[in-house]
Protein backbone atom coordinates (compact mmCIF):
# COMPACT_ATOMS: atom_id res chain seq x y z
CA UNK A 1 0.00 0.00 0.00
CA UNK A 2 2.66 2.38 1.01
CA UNK A 3 4.42 2.80 -2.21
CA UNK A 4 0.86 3.41 -3.86
CA UNK A 5 1.51 6.49 -2.17
CA UNK A 6 3.59 9.72 -4.33
CA UNK A 7 3.56 12.46 -1.72
CA UNK A 8 2.84 12.22 1.71
CA UNK A 9 3.24 14.80 5.26
CA UNK A 10 3.00 13.86 8.60
CA UNK A 11 2.28 16.69 10.77
CA UNK A 12 2.60 19.46 8.08
CA UNK A 13 3.00 22.77 9.72
CA UNK A 14 4.14 26.19 8.77
CA UNK A 15 4.02 29.30 11.53
CA UNK A 16 4.14 33.01 10.46
CA UNK A 17 5.58 34.74 13.41
CA UNK A 18 2.90 32.93 15.39
CA UNK A 19 0.59 33.23 12.87
CA UNK A 20 -0.11 29.60 11.91
CA UNK A 21 -0.91 29.44 8.41
CA UNK A 22 -0.82 25.19 7.77
CA UNK A 23 -1.55 23.16 10.78
CA UNK A 24 -1.12 19.34 11.06
CA UNK A 25 -1.58 18.61 7.60
CA UNK A 26 -1.09 15.09 6.83
CA UNK A 27 -1.55 14.62 3.30
CA UNK A 28 -1.15 11.28 0.75
CA UNK A 29 -1.18 11.91 -2.74
CA UNK A 30 -1.87 8.39 -4.60
CA UNK A 31 0.09 7.47 -7.72
CA UNK A 32 -1.45 8.27 -11.25
CA UNK A 33 -3.96 10.55 -9.55
CA UNK A 34 -5.34 13.55 -9.77
CA UNK A 35 -5.46 15.07 -6.55
CA UNK A 36 -7.29 18.70 -5.59
CA UNK A 37 -6.85 20.70 -2.85
CA UNK A 38 -9.57 23.53 -2.60
CA UNK A 39 -10.51 25.98 -0.04
CA UNK A 40 -11.24 29.50 0.70
CA UNK A 41 -8.87 32.65 0.07
CA UNK A 42 -6.52 32.68 2.63
CA UNK A 43 -6.78 28.95 3.98
CA UNK A 44 -3.16 28.17 3.42
CA UNK A 45 -3.21 26.39 0.04
CA UNK A 46 -0.35 28.16 -1.53
CA UNK A 47 1.43 27.92 1.12
CA UNK A 48 1.35 24.02 0.97
CA UNK A 49 2.89 24.42 -2.06
CA UNK A 50 5.93 25.93 -0.78
CA UNK A 51 6.16 23.98 1.56
CA UNK A 52 5.84 20.71 -0.56
CA UNK A 53 8.20 22.00 -3.14
CA UNK A 54 10.61 23.43 -0.60
CA UNK A 55 10.13 26.94 -1.59
CA UNK A 56 9.74 27.14 2.48
CA UNK A 57 11.20 25.21 5.31
CA UNK A 58 8.34 23.56 7.53
CA UNK A 59 7.91 24.49 11.18
CA UNK A 60 7.51 21.33 11.94
CA UNK A 61 6.14 18.13 10.16
CA UNK A 62 7.89 15.73 7.75
CA UNK A 63 7.13 15.64 4.07
CA UNK A 64 8.16 12.44 1.96
CA UNK A 65 7.81 11.66 -2.25
CA UNK A 66 8.31 8.52 -3.50
CA UNK A 67 8.87 7.13 -0.22
CA UNK A 68 12.26 9.39 0.17
CA UNK A 69 12.23 12.28 2.98
CA UNK A 70 12.93 15.31 1.25
CA UNK A 71 11.99 17.41 4.30
CA UNK A 72 15.67 19.05 4.05
CA UNK A 73 16.08 18.93 0.70
CA UNK A 74 15.76 21.98 -1.29
CA UNK A 75 13.65 23.53 -4.42
CA UNK A 76 16.13 22.68 -7.06
CA UNK A 77 16.39 19.48 -6.10
CA UNK A 78 12.94 18.24 -5.63
CA UNK A 79 11.90 19.61 -9.08
CA UNK A 80 15.29 17.22 -9.94
CA UNK A 81 13.39 14.31 -8.44
CA UNK A 82 10.92 15.02 -10.85
CA UNK A 83 8.06 17.02 -8.49
CA UNK A 84 7.68 20.25 -10.37
CA UNK A 85 5.21 22.87 -9.67
CA UNK A 86 3.77 25.92 -11.24
CA UNK A 87 2.91 29.22 -9.74
CA UNK A 88 -0.43 31.10 -8.86
CA UNK A 89 0.88 34.49 -9.80
CA UNK A 90 1.81 33.80 -13.37
CA UNK A 91 5.62 32.74 -13.67
CA UNK A 92 7.18 33.02 -16.70
CA UNK A 93 10.54 34.59 -18.44
CA UNK A 94 8.25 37.78 -19.76
CA UNK A 95 11.70 38.86 -21.79
CA UNK A 96 11.97 35.80 -23.42
CA UNK A 97 9.82 34.47 -26.06
CA UNK A 98 6.91 31.79 -25.55
CA UNK A 99 9.01 29.04 -27.46
CA UNK A 100 12.49 30.27 -25.73
CA UNK A 101 10.43 29.83 -22.67
CA UNK A 102 9.57 25.94 -22.96
CA UNK A 103 13.32 25.66 -24.10
CA UNK A 104 14.61 26.82 -20.96
CA UNK A 105 12.97 23.60 -19.97
CA UNK A 106 13.45 21.28 -22.41
CA UNK A 107 17.34 22.38 -22.16
CA UNK A 108 17.40 21.57 -18.71
CA UNK A 109 16.00 18.36 -18.83
CA UNK A 110 18.49 16.97 -21.25
CA UNK A 111 21.92 18.93 -20.53
CA UNK A 112 24.64 21.32 -22.08
CA UNK A 113 23.22 24.18 -20.20
CA UNK A 114 26.67 25.45 -19.75
CA UNK A 115 27.98 25.01 -22.34
CA UNK A 116 29.11 28.86 -22.88
CA UNK A 117 31.32 28.04 -25.93
CA UNK A 118 28.30 26.70 -28.29
CA UNK A 119 26.38 29.40 -30.86
CA UNK A 120 22.71 29.84 -30.34
CA UNK A 121 22.28 26.96 -33.39
CA UNK A 122 22.47 24.01 -30.71
CA UNK A 123 19.33 25.53 -29.26
CA UNK A 124 17.27 24.73 -32.71
CA UNK A 125 17.50 21.18 -31.83
CA UNK A 126 14.91 21.72 -29.18
CA UNK A 127 12.36 23.60 -31.22
CA UNK A 128 10.42 21.56 -32.97
CA UNK A 129 9.60 19.82 -29.56
CA UNK A 130 8.83 22.80 -28.03
CA UNK A 131 6.44 23.64 -30.46
CA UNK A 132 4.61 20.71 -30.38
CA UNK A 133 4.16 21.54 -26.38
CA UNK A 134 3.41 24.96 -27.11
CA UNK A 135 0.71 23.50 -29.80
CA UNK A 136 -0.66 21.65 -27.23
CA UNK A 137 -1.98 24.30 -24.74
CA UNK A 138 -3.44 26.31 -27.44
CA UNK A 139 -0.53 28.76 -28.02
CA UNK A 140 0.68 27.62 -31.26
CA UNK A 141 -0.12 31.47 -33.03
CA UNK A 142 2.05 33.14 -30.41
CA UNK A 143 4.91 31.33 -30.87
CA UNK A 144 6.93 33.82 -31.00
CA UNK A 145 5.85 36.35 -28.96
CA UNK A 146 7.32 38.24 -25.92
CA UNK A 147 5.88 35.85 -23.14
CA UNK A 148 5.19 39.19 -20.72
CA UNK A 149 3.27 40.59 -23.68
CA UNK A 150 0.43 37.59 -23.27
CA UNK A 151 -2.60 38.09 -21.55
CA UNK A 152 -2.43 36.52 -18.26
CA UNK A 153 -5.00 33.27 -19.08
CA UNK A 154 -2.75 32.35 -21.97
CA UNK A 155 0.67 33.31 -19.39
CA UNK A 156 -1.22 30.57 -17.57
CA UNK A 157 -0.66 27.89 -20.77
CA UNK A 158 2.77 28.70 -21.20
CA UNK A 159 3.46 27.85 -17.74
CA UNK A 160 2.17 24.55 -18.22
CA UNK A 161 4.02 24.04 -22.00
CA UNK A 162 6.86 24.72 -19.78
CA UNK A 163 5.96 22.63 -16.59
CA UNK A 164 5.19 19.80 -19.22
CA UNK A 165 8.51 19.85 -20.92
CA UNK A 166 10.31 19.07 -17.88
CA UNK A 167 7.77 16.02 -18.35
CA UNK A 168 7.79 15.62 -14.52
CA UNK A 169 6.35 12.40 -12.82
CA UNK A 170 4.53 14.77 -10.88
CA UNK A 171 3.00 18.55 -11.36
CA UNK A 172 1.60 20.71 -8.75
CA UNK A 173 -0.65 23.03 -10.12
CA UNK A 174 -1.66 26.04 -8.10
CA UNK A 175 -4.99 27.61 -10.30
CA UNK A 176 -4.27 26.69 -13.31
CA UNK A 177 -7.11 27.75 -14.65
CA UNK A 178 -7.37 31.34 -13.07
CA UNK A 179 -8.24 33.96 -15.10
CA UNK A 180 -9.11 32.04 -18.39
CA UNK A 181 -11.30 32.04 -20.83
CA UNK A 182 -14.15 29.84 -20.79
CA UNK A 183 -12.21 28.08 -24.15
CA UNK A 184 -9.20 28.16 -22.77
CA UNK A 185 -10.64 26.92 -19.41
CA UNK A 186 -11.85 23.34 -21.15
CA UNK A 187 -8.58 23.23 -23.36
CA UNK A 188 -6.47 23.33 -20.49
CA UNK A 189 -8.86 21.02 -18.35
CA UNK A 190 -9.24 18.48 -20.82
CA UNK A 191 -5.02 18.67 -21.23
CA UNK A 192 -4.57 18.09 -17.55
CA UNK A 193 -6.69 15.27 -17.80
CA UNK A 194 -4.67 13.92 -20.53
CA UNK A 195 -1.10 14.42 -19.27
CA UNK A 196 -2.08 12.75 -16.19
CA UNK A 197 -2.46 9.58 -17.07
CA UNK A 198 1.26 8.78 -17.23
CA UNK A 199 1.44 11.22 -13.99
CA UNK A 200 0.58 12.58 -10.52
CA UNK A 201 -1.13 15.51 -10.10
CA UNK A 202 -1.61 17.44 -7.43
CA UNK A 203 -3.88 20.94 -7.58
CA UNK A 204 -5.40 24.01 -6.31
CA UNK A 205 -8.28 25.16 -7.81
CA UNK A 206 -11.51 27.50 -7.31
CA UNK A 207 -13.40 26.27 -10.23
CA UNK A 208 -15.60 24.02 -9.01
CA UNK A 209 -16.91 22.66 -12.24
CA UNK A 210 -12.81 21.83 -13.20
CA UNK A 211 -12.38 20.39 -9.72
CA UNK A 212 -15.39 17.89 -10.13
CA UNK A 213 -14.84 16.64 -13.51
CA UNK A 214 -10.91 16.13 -12.93
CA UNK A 215 -10.62 15.11 -9.59
CA UNK A 216 -10.40 11.29 -7.65
CA UNK A 217 -9.91 12.79 -4.62
CA UNK A 218 -10.58 16.06 -2.80
CA UNK A 219 -9.23 18.01 0.42
CA UNK A 220 -10.39 21.02 1.59
CA UNK A 221 -8.47 23.46 3.68
CA UNK A 222 -10.09 26.11 5.97
CA UNK A 223 -7.36 27.87 8.01
CA UNK A 224 -4.26 25.94 7.48
CA UNK A 225 -6.46 22.91 9.04
CA UNK A 226 -7.92 19.63 6.58
CA UNK A 227 -11.66 20.21 7.07
CA UNK A 228 -12.13 17.24 4.75
CA UNK A 229 -11.16 14.99 2.54
CA UNK A 230 -12.86 12.45 -0.41
CA UNK A 231 -14.29 12.33 -3.66
CA UNK A 232 -16.64 15.10 -5.13
CA UNK A 233 -19.33 13.47 -3.63
CA UNK A 234 -18.67 13.27 -0.45
CA UNK A 235 -16.74 16.48 -0.04
CA UNK A 236 -19.14 18.34 -1.47
CA UNK A 237 -21.68 16.86 1.32
CA UNK A 238 -19.78 17.16 3.95
CA UNK A 239 -21.57 19.82 6.45
CA UNK A 240 -18.47 21.23 7.74
CA UNK A 241 -17.46 22.03 3.88
CA UNK A 242 -21.12 23.50 3.28
CA UNK A 243 -20.47 25.87 6.27
CA UNK A 244 -16.71 27.04 5.71
CA UNK A 245 -17.52 28.02 2.08
CA UNK A 246 -21.26 29.77 2.64
CA UNK A 247 -19.46 32.02 4.22
CA UNK A 248 -17.25 33.19 1.29
CA UNK A 249 -17.89 34.28 -2.16
CA UNK A 250 -17.37 30.48 -3.20
CA UNK A 251 -19.91 29.08 -2.82
CA UNK A 252 -20.36 27.71 -6.15
CA UNK B 1 -1.79 28.76 -37.31
CA UNK B 2 1.08 26.46 -35.96
CA UNK B 3 4.76 27.80 -36.63
CA UNK B 4 7.28 24.91 -38.12
CA UNK B 5 9.91 24.72 -36.78
CA UNK B 6 11.61 25.26 -40.05
CA UNK B 7 10.03 28.42 -40.65
CA UNK B 8 11.46 30.50 -37.52
CA UNK B 9 12.38 34.19 -37.70
CA UNK B 10 16.19 34.29 -37.21
CA UNK B 11 15.83 34.55 -33.35
CA UNK B 12 14.58 31.35 -32.84
CA UNK B 13 16.35 29.12 -35.51
CA UNK B 14 19.96 30.89 -33.68
CA UNK B 15 21.00 32.72 -36.53
CA UNK B 16 23.58 35.95 -36.14
CA UNK B 17 21.09 39.03 -36.49
CA UNK B 18 21.85 40.85 -39.89
CA UNK B 19 22.09 44.30 -37.89
CA UNK B 20 24.55 42.78 -35.32
CA UNK B 21 26.41 41.63 -38.39
CA UNK B 22 26.82 44.86 -39.98
CA UNK B 23 27.60 47.29 -37.16
CA UNK B 24 30.36 44.60 -36.48
CA UNK B 25 31.96 45.13 -39.62
CA UNK B 26 31.92 48.69 -39.67
CA UNK B 27 33.19 48.61 -36.45
CA UNK B 28 35.91 46.70 -37.26
CA UNK B 29 36.66 48.81 -40.58
CA UNK B 30 36.80 52.23 -37.79
CA UNK B 31 39.07 50.46 -35.80
CA UNK B 32 41.62 49.05 -38.50
CA UNK B 33 41.95 52.14 -40.09
CA UNK B 34 41.57 54.63 -36.64
CA UNK B 35 45.68 54.78 -35.77
CA UNK B 36 45.72 56.80 -39.41
CA UNK B 37 43.77 59.39 -37.55
CA UNK B 38 44.10 58.89 -33.74
CA UNK B 39 47.22 58.79 -31.24
CA UNK B 40 47.95 54.39 -31.04
CA UNK B 41 48.59 55.00 -27.45
CA UNK B 42 44.80 56.89 -27.23
CA UNK B 43 43.19 54.24 -28.97
CA UNK B 44 44.71 51.28 -26.75
CA UNK B 45 43.36 52.88 -23.99
CA UNK B 46 39.82 52.98 -25.48
CA UNK B 47 40.35 49.60 -25.98
CA UNK B 48 41.22 48.43 -22.72
CA UNK B 49 38.28 49.98 -21.03
CA UNK B 50 35.95 48.80 -23.75
CA UNK B 51 37.12 45.41 -23.04
CA UNK B 52 37.06 45.62 -19.53
CA UNK B 53 33.14 47.11 -19.64
CA UNK B 54 32.13 44.65 -22.04
CA UNK B 55 33.02 42.04 -19.44
CA UNK B 56 31.80 43.79 -17.19
CA UNK B 57 28.30 43.81 -18.62
CA UNK B 58 27.95 40.61 -19.21
CA UNK B 59 27.18 40.49 -15.78
CA UNK B 60 24.99 43.29 -14.94
CA UNK B 61 23.74 42.96 -18.60
CA UNK B 62 22.92 39.94 -19.00
CA UNK B 63 22.59 38.05 -15.48
CA UNK B 64 21.67 41.18 -13.18
CA UNK B 65 24.08 41.13 -10.94
CA UNK B 66 26.17 44.24 -10.18
CA UNK B 67 29.39 44.33 -8.94
CA UNK B 68 31.28 47.16 -7.24
CA UNK B 69 34.40 45.29 -7.04
CA UNK B 70 35.61 44.42 -10.72
CA UNK B 71 38.40 46.61 -10.29
CA UNK B 72 39.99 43.69 -8.30
CA UNK B 73 40.34 41.49 -11.45
CA UNK B 74 41.12 44.56 -13.86
CA UNK B 75 43.96 45.38 -11.26
CA UNK B 76 45.17 42.04 -10.89
CA UNK B 77 44.99 40.96 -14.04
CA UNK B 78 47.42 44.38 -14.85
CA UNK B 79 49.72 42.97 -11.52
CA UNK B 80 50.67 39.78 -12.85
CA UNK B 81 50.90 40.60 -16.27
CA UNK B 82 53.40 43.43 -15.54
CA UNK B 83 55.27 41.15 -12.06
CA UNK B 84 55.43 38.29 -15.27
CA UNK B 85 56.85 40.35 -17.98
CA UNK B 86 59.44 42.40 -15.81
CA UNK B 87 60.45 40.00 -13.47
CA UNK B 88 59.86 36.27 -14.58
CA UNK B 89 60.65 37.58 -18.04
CA UNK B 90 57.93 36.09 -20.18
CA UNK B 91 56.50 36.70 -23.48
CA UNK B 92 53.91 38.93 -23.94
CA UNK B 93 51.51 36.26 -24.76
CA UNK B 94 51.88 34.23 -21.68
CA UNK B 95 52.57 37.50 -19.20
CA UNK B 96 48.72 38.36 -20.62
CA UNK B 97 47.92 34.63 -20.40
CA UNK B 98 48.66 35.24 -16.37
CA UNK B 99 47.04 37.97 -15.49
CA UNK B 100 44.01 36.13 -17.13
CA UNK B 101 44.40 33.28 -14.82
CA UNK B 102 45.10 34.97 -11.63
CA UNK B 103 41.70 37.18 -12.46
CA UNK B 104 39.49 34.06 -12.87
CA UNK B 105 40.86 32.48 -9.87
CA UNK B 106 40.05 35.63 -7.69
CA UNK B 107 36.79 35.46 -9.65
CA UNK B 108 35.77 31.94 -8.46
CA UNK B 109 36.51 33.22 -4.79
CA UNK B 110 34.94 36.97 -5.15
CA UNK B 111 32.28 35.44 -6.91
CA UNK B 112 31.45 32.28 -4.63
CA UNK B 113 31.16 34.49 -1.51
CA UNK B 114 29.25 37.08 -3.18
CA UNK B 115 26.16 35.14 -4.84
CA UNK B 116 24.91 34.14 -1.61
CA UNK B 117 23.50 37.50 -1.58
CA UNK B 118 21.45 39.38 -3.78
CA UNK B 119 20.94 43.23 -4.74
CA UNK B 120 23.00 45.66 -2.88
CA UNK B 121 23.79 43.16 -0.37
CA UNK B 122 25.65 41.78 -3.70
CA UNK B 123 26.98 44.54 -4.74
CA UNK B 124 28.21 45.28 -1.00
CA UNK B 125 30.16 42.10 -0.72
CA UNK B 126 32.10 42.81 -3.89
CA UNK B 127 32.84 46.04 -2.74
CA UNK B 128 34.47 44.73 0.42
CA UNK B 129 36.16 42.10 -0.71
CA UNK B 130 37.49 44.15 -3.71
CA UNK B 131 38.99 46.37 -0.89
CA UNK B 132 40.62 44.22 0.48
CA UNK B 133 42.44 43.20 -2.62
CA UNK B 134 43.11 47.24 -2.40
CA UNK B 135 45.08 46.81 0.64
CA UNK B 136 46.89 43.92 -0.18
CA UNK B 137 48.02 45.16 -2.97
CA UNK B 138 48.98 48.02 -0.83
CA UNK B 139 50.79 46.27 1.03
CA UNK B 140 52.57 43.33 -0.72
CA UNK B 141 55.70 43.70 -2.23
CA UNK B 142 55.80 42.15 -5.52
CA UNK B 143 53.18 45.52 -6.47
CA UNK B 144 55.31 47.80 -5.89
CA UNK B 145 53.28 50.25 -3.37
CA UNK B 146 52.67 53.42 -4.18
CA UNK B 147 55.11 53.37 -6.96
CA UNK B 148 53.25 50.75 -8.62
CA UNK B 149 55.35 48.41 -11.28
CA UNK B 150 56.77 50.74 -13.39
CA UNK B 151 58.64 49.97 -16.84
CA UNK B 152 57.46 46.96 -17.86
CA UNK B 153 59.17 45.53 -21.36
CA UNK B 154 56.53 45.06 -23.44
CA UNK B 155 58.85 42.03 -25.27
CA UNK B 156 58.35 40.63 -28.53
CA UNK B 157 54.81 38.57 -29.40
CA UNK B 158 55.71 35.45 -29.98
CA UNK B 159 59.00 36.14 -30.05
CA UNK B 160 58.89 37.72 -33.52
CA UNK B 161 56.79 41.06 -33.03
CA UNK B 162 58.04 43.94 -31.70
CA UNK B 163 55.50 45.07 -29.35
CA UNK B 164 57.97 48.53 -28.78
CA UNK B 165 56.44 49.90 -32.29
CA UNK B 166 53.16 51.48 -31.36
CA UNK B 167 51.36 50.71 -34.72
CA UNK B 168 52.16 46.59 -33.85
CA UNK B 169 50.82 47.18 -30.63
CA UNK B 170 47.76 49.01 -31.52
CA UNK B 171 46.77 45.67 -33.82
CA UNK B 172 47.59 43.23 -31.19
CA UNK B 173 46.07 45.11 -28.65
CA UNK B 174 42.71 45.23 -31.24
CA UNK B 175 42.91 41.23 -31.59
CA UNK B 176 43.16 41.06 -28.16
CA UNK B 177 39.94 43.36 -27.61
CA UNK B 178 38.36 41.28 -30.64
CA UNK B 179 38.82 37.78 -29.24
CA UNK B 180 37.13 38.92 -25.99
CA UNK B 181 34.59 41.10 -27.73
CA UNK B 182 33.56 38.06 -30.19
CA UNK B 183 33.56 35.50 -26.82
CA UNK B 184 31.10 37.85 -24.88
CA UNK B 185 28.93 37.70 -27.60
CA UNK B 186 29.52 34.03 -28.00
CA UNK B 187 28.40 33.75 -24.09
CA UNK B 188 25.37 35.68 -24.23
CA UNK B 189 23.83 33.95 -27.43
CA UNK B 190 25.00 30.68 -26.06
CA UNK B 191 22.65 27.95 -24.76
CA UNK B 192 24.23 29.05 -21.32
CA UNK B 193 23.52 32.85 -22.37
CA UNK B 194 20.13 31.43 -22.67
CA UNK B 195 19.42 30.46 -19.13
CA UNK B 196 21.44 33.10 -17.61
CA UNK B 197 18.98 35.48 -19.50
CA UNK B 198 16.29 32.93 -17.78
CA UNK B 199 17.82 33.39 -14.10
CA UNK B 200 17.24 37.45 -14.83
CA UNK B 201 13.91 37.32 -15.66
CA UNK B 202 13.09 35.05 -13.39
CA UNK B 203 15.29 33.73 -10.74
CA UNK B 204 12.55 31.65 -8.78
CA UNK B 205 10.82 30.02 -11.98
CA UNK B 206 14.37 28.82 -12.96
CA UNK B 207 14.59 27.15 -9.49
CA UNK B 208 11.04 25.38 -9.62
CA UNK B 209 12.62 24.20 -13.47
CA UNK B 210 15.82 22.52 -11.39
CA UNK B 211 18.26 24.87 -12.22
CA UNK B 212 21.33 25.10 -10.06
CA UNK B 213 21.83 28.91 -10.57
CA UNK B 214 24.23 29.41 -8.30
CA UNK B 215 26.43 27.59 -10.42
CA UNK B 216 25.33 29.58 -13.38
CA UNK B 217 25.92 32.86 -11.70
CA UNK B 218 29.07 31.56 -10.59
CA UNK B 219 30.44 30.42 -14.39
CA UNK B 220 29.18 33.66 -15.48
CA UNK B 221 31.04 36.02 -12.48
CA UNK B 222 34.13 33.77 -13.30
CA UNK B 223 34.15 34.84 -17.03
CA UNK B 224 33.60 38.40 -16.44
CA UNK B 225 36.61 38.22 -14.24
CA UNK B 226 38.89 36.10 -16.62
CA UNK B 227 37.78 38.95 -19.36
CA UNK B 228 38.29 41.94 -16.77
CA UNK B 229 41.55 40.50 -16.50
CA UNK B 230 42.49 40.42 -19.89
CA UNK B 231 41.74 44.20 -20.23
CA UNK B 232 43.86 44.70 -17.05
CA UNK B 233 46.64 42.31 -18.38
CA UNK B 234 46.86 43.87 -21.68
CA UNK B 235 46.48 47.48 -20.41
CA UNK B 236 49.71 46.44 -18.06
CA UNK B 237 51.91 46.01 -21.39
CA UNK B 238 50.48 48.89 -23.45
CA UNK B 239 51.49 51.58 -20.64
CA UNK B 240 54.25 49.80 -19.30
CA UNK B 241 52.58 49.96 -15.76
CA UNK B 242 50.84 48.80 -13.00
CA UNK B 243 49.50 50.35 -10.53
CA UNK B 244 47.17 51.05 -7.73
CA UNK B 245 45.10 53.34 -9.57
CA UNK B 246 44.26 49.84 -11.35
CA UNK B 247 42.71 48.47 -8.48
CA UNK B 248 40.91 51.82 -6.33
CA UNK B 249 37.21 51.42 -6.48
CA UNK B 250 37.36 54.89 -8.38
CA UNK B 251 38.20 52.24 -11.34
CA UNK B 252 35.22 50.15 -10.25
CA UNK B 253 33.17 53.07 -10.77
CA UNK B 254 33.98 53.76 -13.91
CA UNK B 255 33.21 50.80 -15.25
CA UNK B 256 29.67 51.07 -14.24
CA UNK B 257 29.42 54.36 -15.57
CA UNK B 258 31.08 53.53 -19.03
CA UNK B 259 28.44 50.51 -19.33
CA UNK B 260 25.79 52.72 -18.10
CA UNK B 261 26.45 55.44 -20.39
CA UNK B 262 26.72 53.31 -23.36
CA UNK B 263 23.83 50.90 -22.88
CA UNK B 264 23.57 48.13 -20.28
CA UNK B 265 22.25 44.33 -21.88
CA UNK B 266 23.30 46.02 -25.61
CA UNK B 267 25.96 43.99 -27.47
CA UNK B 268 28.30 47.33 -28.68
CA UNK B 269 27.09 49.90 -25.90
CA UNK B 270 30.04 49.52 -23.52
CA UNK B 271 32.28 50.03 -25.98
CA UNK B 272 31.01 52.73 -27.24
CA UNK B 273 30.70 54.15 -23.48
CA UNK B 274 33.97 53.24 -22.86
CA UNK B 275 35.43 55.67 -25.79
CA UNK B 276 33.54 58.54 -24.80
CA UNK B 277 34.84 58.59 -21.24
CA UNK B 278 38.10 57.78 -22.22
CA UNK B 279 38.05 60.71 -24.86
CA UNK B 280 36.48 63.31 -22.32
CA UNK B 281 39.17 62.45 -19.73
CA UNK B 282 41.61 63.45 -22.58
CA UNK B 283 39.95 66.45 -23.50
CA UNK B 284 39.18 67.36 -19.92
CA UNK B 285 42.40 66.34 -18.60
CA UNK B 286 43.94 70.29 -18.63
CA UNK B 287 40.60 70.68 -16.03
CA UNK B 288 41.83 68.45 -13.46
CA UNK B 289 40.16 67.43 -10.63
CA UNK B 290 36.67 68.82 -13.07
CA UNK B 291 37.19 65.83 -15.10
CA UNK B 292 34.94 63.78 -11.77
CA UNK B 293 32.28 66.36 -11.33
CA UNK B 294 32.32 65.93 -15.43
CA UNK B 295 31.77 62.21 -14.93
CA UNK B 296 29.71 62.79 -12.18
CA UNK B 297 27.14 64.96 -14.21
CA UNK B 298 27.25 62.27 -17.14
CA UNK B 299 26.09 59.64 -14.56
CA UNK B 300 23.17 61.82 -13.03
CA UNK B 301 22.28 62.38 -16.61
CA UNK B 302 22.17 58.78 -17.95
CA UNK B 303 20.47 58.10 -14.39
CA UNK B 304 18.03 60.56 -15.18
CA UNK B 305 16.89 61.03 -18.72
CA UNK B 306 18.97 58.21 -20.51
CA UNK B 307 18.27 55.10 -19.15
CA UNK B 308 18.89 52.87 -22.00
CA UNK B 309 22.69 54.76 -22.82
CA UNK B 310 23.54 55.69 -25.85
CA UNK B 311 23.79 52.45 -27.84
CA UNK B 312 19.94 51.68 -26.37
CA UNK B 313 18.31 55.08 -27.39
CA UNK B 314 20.08 54.98 -30.86
CA UNK B 315 18.40 50.72 -31.21
CA UNK B 316 15.18 52.39 -29.74
CA UNK B 317 15.43 55.04 -32.50
CA UNK B 318 15.85 52.56 -35.10
CA UNK B 319 12.83 50.23 -35.01
CA UNK B 320 13.26 49.00 -31.26
CA UNK B 321 16.18 46.83 -31.98
CA UNK B 322 18.78 46.03 -29.91
CA UNK B 323 22.70 46.55 -30.55
N1 LIG C 1 5.36 34.81 3.85
C1 LIG C 1 4.28 34.99 4.63
N2 LIG C 1 4.37 35.69 5.78
C2 LIG C 1 3.29 35.87 6.57
N3 LIG C 1 2.07 35.38 6.30
C3 LIG C 1 1.91 34.67 5.19
C4 LIG C 1 3.00 34.44 4.28
N4 LIG C 1 2.55 33.70 3.23
C5 LIG C 1 1.24 33.50 3.48
N5 LIG C 1 0.84 34.06 4.63
C6 LIG C 1 -0.50 34.01 5.21
O1 LIG C 1 -0.87 32.67 5.31
C7 LIG C 1 -2.25 32.51 5.01
C8 LIG C 1 -2.40 31.47 3.92
O2 LIG C 1 -1.98 32.02 2.70
P1 LIG C 1 -1.98 31.19 1.34
O3 LIG C 1 -1.40 32.06 0.29
O4 LIG C 1 -1.33 29.90 1.57
O5 LIG C 1 -3.54 30.99 1.09
P2 LIG C 1 -4.27 30.31 -0.14
O6 LIG C 1 -5.07 29.22 0.42
O7 LIG C 1 -3.33 29.98 -1.21
O8 LIG C 1 -5.25 31.49 -0.57
P3 LIG C 1 -5.73 31.93 -2.04
O9 LIG C 1 -6.90 31.09 -2.38
O10 LIG C 1 -6.12 33.36 -1.85
O11 LIG C 1 -4.60 31.77 -2.97
C9 LIG C 1 -2.77 33.88 4.62
O12 LIG C 1 -3.46 34.43 5.73
C10 LIG C 1 -1.53 34.66 4.31
O13 LIG C 1 -1.71 36.02 4.64
MG1 LIG D 1 -3.03 30.58 -3.11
Amino acid sequence: MADDIMLETEGLTKEFKGFIAVSDVHLGVRRGTIHAMIGPNGAGKTTCFNLLTKFLPPTRGRIRYRGRDITKADPTEVARLGMVRSFQISATFPRLSVLENVRIALQRRRGGSFDFWRPAKALRQYNAEALDLIDMVGLGDVAETTAGELPYGRKRALEIATTLALDPEMMLLDEPTAGMGHEDVGRISALIRRVATARTVLMVEHNIKVVADLSHRITVLASGRILAEGDYDQVSRHPKVIEAYMGTDHAA
Amino acid sequence: MTVEAASLSARHSGQVPGHHQITFVVMLALLTMAPYGFYPIFLMKVLCFALFATAFNLLIGFVGLLSFGHAAFFGFGSYLSAHAAKVWGLPPELAILSGVAVAAALGVVIGGLAIRRHGIYFAMVTLALAQMIYFFALQAPFTGGEDGIQAVPRGFLLGVIDLRNDLACYYFVLAVYLCGFLLVYRIIHSPFGEVLRAIRDNETRAISLGYRIKLYKLLAFTLSAAISGLAGATKALVFQLASLTDVHWTMSGEVILMTLLGGLGTVFGPTVGAATIVTLQNHLAALGSWVTVAQGGIFILCVLVFRRGLVGELGRLLGNRQF
